[in-house]
């Protein structure tokens, strides 16, 4: 498991998976449009170790969001899952009941939405909303339920007398720091995570990226960390998950993602980031965008984007190759490693 | 940051040549009045900025939101009037533009482009309606035929290739760069002295939003226009802006070229933002990241610096006396007493 690597593959054995938190193998997610079906989610496999902080990172439309809706069983029609499976802990989660899924919710599973304004009540204190969550699992003494509370509240460094205030009286830091609150009342073993910062200033960010991680370090929650900007997680995940176009096109430690990355895109993702630091050199970002997924480009669907494109990137689909301990999805790399089947 | 900046002017054609004047502000200050008859308060959204903007010059203007980087930008463009202070472009103090014709007059040659793309193109109509309609009312002089050869040749310019083809298609058929290009197109149409970009490329992908910042450059380069490029983004206004404006809590915290701005940040507070950056060329350094706050409110203030409950280093002047700008280095000014009595400051990072 803690080979990076073996994660994904064609036969996963017991063994393999015994650890992990949670398994995702070859999952699908489709939306049922009238004009056809768009494949949102094509094939992502990974396993997550307890306590792990995964990034995944991509453009907007990449799927990113999809996945993570999808593992919380969070898909609302049009989307749903057509293929692959979610295990978390040894329970499949694809078709549970919503009592099934009410039971998981919070508890051991939670998750911290984009944007804490619209996901928390407007008109309930922040006191009354941690009390639904922790009243809907059975814990019913008051002074269990205000002490917990205040507890969480402190935790992500806000002032328990804000147990008091309604969601517009706080700032949007705050907002998002209580959301994270929230997710924690119930010591969940994973916590999913869908662009918590991006509403946020580059210090209020910072500080809550490095609140986060102290905070999984001290409880140890897994994290599934999704994100557009991957020089945030670039510090505090322990892999990194690049998304394309529905697929996973590079998948690997995060610190040699960043030191070696190997697909053309993860490389141009890079290199489209001015640096504060060092010295100013002309950038070129990545040509075009990304592909209309209801009408996907034949084989690799970064081709037509792609600089070093081949005549064979344009008709075959290339497969996720290893490549010293990354997988990465490019023909480029076929040589360098083993295909994974 | 290093002081070895082997070559600040490797960048992206960002130059530091003697610029015209084009706009300056002097004491531009802009309060709202805000809650009910119990609670009254006086919302102090942009508080005294004096700053300037040459010709042919990208000038960034960041800030956390909320410290008034927007409503600097509604005073510029004629959106809301100054509480106090005046702006003067090029050399005439905006407060004598009354009539409808100077009005309009001024509103083509400084131009807004927003930030969401998405909003701020009506997907009814084909992208060439914005264009043509504002053409008709800015250029009047124009035949119809001129107007839309003009209209291609301001697609062409900010890289919607082929225009002729671009310009019959409708808002929704575009990307979010493509139409942010749309939005430069239709600024660029009205012949501007100077462009106001709020957060132009936030919205937009990472892999984006480098050619857009590419464009604006080739546009003060090629078309010799001005841009207020208003960011929170650090990284990106180091790429393309001559010069760099600091704002903090509705006041301007620090001001200068951008790399020496950069390069010695005078002011705690661009020192705290600069270490915030990720960035992952560098090693993580949590040590001596210890700020939890957050931007006040700027309501009702009182003398003292705006910075001072998150400042590391304030002293008791900072409590009682609000700094103003002094010259700290060639061109650069901060507004902090520490930094102006002489002492390094090494506040964050």
């Amino acid at each position: 498991m803690s080979s990076p690597g073996n994660e994904v593959g064609g036969a996963v054995t017991a063994a393999q998976t015994a650890d992990a938190v949670l398994t995702v193998r070859d999952l699908a997610v489709e939306y049922l449009l009238e004009g056809g079906t768009v494949r949102a989610v094509d094939g992502v496999s990974f396993d997550l170790s307890p306590g792990e902080f995964l990034g995944v990172v991509g453009e907007s439309g990449c799927g990113k969001s999809t996945l993570l809706f999808a593992i919380a069983q969070l898909l609302v029609a049009p989307a749903e899952i057509t293929g692959g499976s979610v295990v978390f802990r040894g329970q499949s989660m694809v078709g549970l009941t919503d009592r099934q899924l009410a039971a998981i919710r919070w508890k051991d599973l939670s998750v911290v939405m984009q944007s804490a304004m619209n996901a928390l009540n407007p008109v309930k204190t922040i006191a009354a909303q941690f009390k639904d969550a922790m009243r809907a699992h059975g814990m019913t003494s008051k002074q269990e339920v205000a002490d917990r509370s205040a507890e969480v509240l402190r935790m992500v460094g806000i002032d328990p007398v804000h147990l008091k205030s309604y969601p517009h009286q706080l700032s949007g830091g705050m907002r998002q720091r209580s959301m994270i609150a929230m997710a924690l009342l119930l010591t969940p073993e994973l916590v999913i995570m869908d662009e918590p910062t991006s509403a946020l200033d580059v210090v209020a960010q910072r500080s809550l990226m490095v609140q986060i991680k102290e905070l999984q370090e001290q409880l140890g929650f897994a994290v599934i960390f999704v994100t557009h900007d991957m020089s945030l997680v670039s510090h505090f995940s322990d892999r990194l998950m690049v998304m394309y176009a529905g697929r996973v096109d590079e998948f690997g430690p995060t610190r040699q993602v960043f030191d070696s990355p190997l697909h053309p895109y993860t490389i141009g993702l890079m290199e489209a980031f001015p640096s504060i630091r060092g010295p100013r050199v002309p950038l070129t970002g990545i040509p075009g965008s990304p592909p209309n997924l209801a009408s996907p480009p034949p084989g690799c669907r970064f081709a037509p984007r792609c600089p070093k494109v081949m005549t064979r990137c344009r008709e075959e689909t290339p497969e996720l190759y290893h490549v010293n301990g990354t997988l990465v999805r490019c023909f480029l790399q076929a040589g360098e490693g083993d295909g994974e089947q | 940051m290093t002081a070895e900046m082997p070559d600040a002017r490797g960048g992206p054609g960002v130059t530091d040549r003697d610029s015209t004047m084009l706009l300056r502000t002097e004491g531009l200050t802009r309060h709202f009045r805000i809650g009910n008859t119990l609670s009254r308060g006086i919302l102090h959204a942009v508080d005294d900025v004096s700053l300037a903007i040459g010709e042919r010059q990208i000038v960034a203007l960041a800030g956390e939101s909320g410290s008034g980087k927007s409503t600097v930008a509604r005073l510029l463009a004629k959106l809301y009037r100054p509480t106090s202070g005046e702006i003067y472009f090029q050399g005439k103090p905006l407060s004598a533009i009354r009539s409808r014709k100077d009005v309009l007059r001024y509103r083509g040659e400084v131009p807004m482009v927003f930030q969401d793309p998405f909003a701020s193109i009506n997907p009814v109509f084909r992208v060439s309606h914005g264009v043509m309609r504002s053409l008709k009312l800015h250029r009047p002089e124009l035949s119809p035929h001129e107007r839309r050869a003009e209209a291609e040749r301001v697609f062409e310019a900010v890289g919607l290739a082929p225009a002729a083809e671009v310009l019959q298609r409708f808002p929704h058929e575009l990307s979010g760069g493509q139409r942010q290009r749309v939005g430069f197109a239709q600024a660029l149409a009205l012949r501007p002295k100077l462009i106001l970009a709020d957060e132009p490329v936030s919205m937009l992908d990472v892999s984006i939003r480098i050619g857009l910042l590419n464009l604006m450059a080739k546009l003060r380069d090629e078309q010799g226009v001005s841009i207020l490029y208003i960011t929170h983004d650090i990284a990106s206004a180091r790429y393309v802006a001559d010069r760099l404006i600091i704002m903090y809590a509705a006041r301007i915290a620090e001001q200068g070229p951008t790399e020496e701005v950069l390069a010695r940040p005078k002011h705690p507070y661009t020192q705290l933002l600069l270490s915030a950056v990720p960035d992952p060329r560098a090693p993580l350094n949590i040590g001596s990241e210890t700020d939890r706050g957050e931007p006040p409110r700027v309501i009702n203030p009182v003398p003292g610096c705006r910075f001072r409950w998150r400042c590391p280093l304030a002293i008791d002047e900072c409590q009682t006396v609000t700094p103003e700008l002094s010259e700290l280095g060639p061109d650069h000014e901060a507004a902090c007493h520490v930094a102006r009595s002489g002492a390094e400051v090494r506040a964050f990072g």
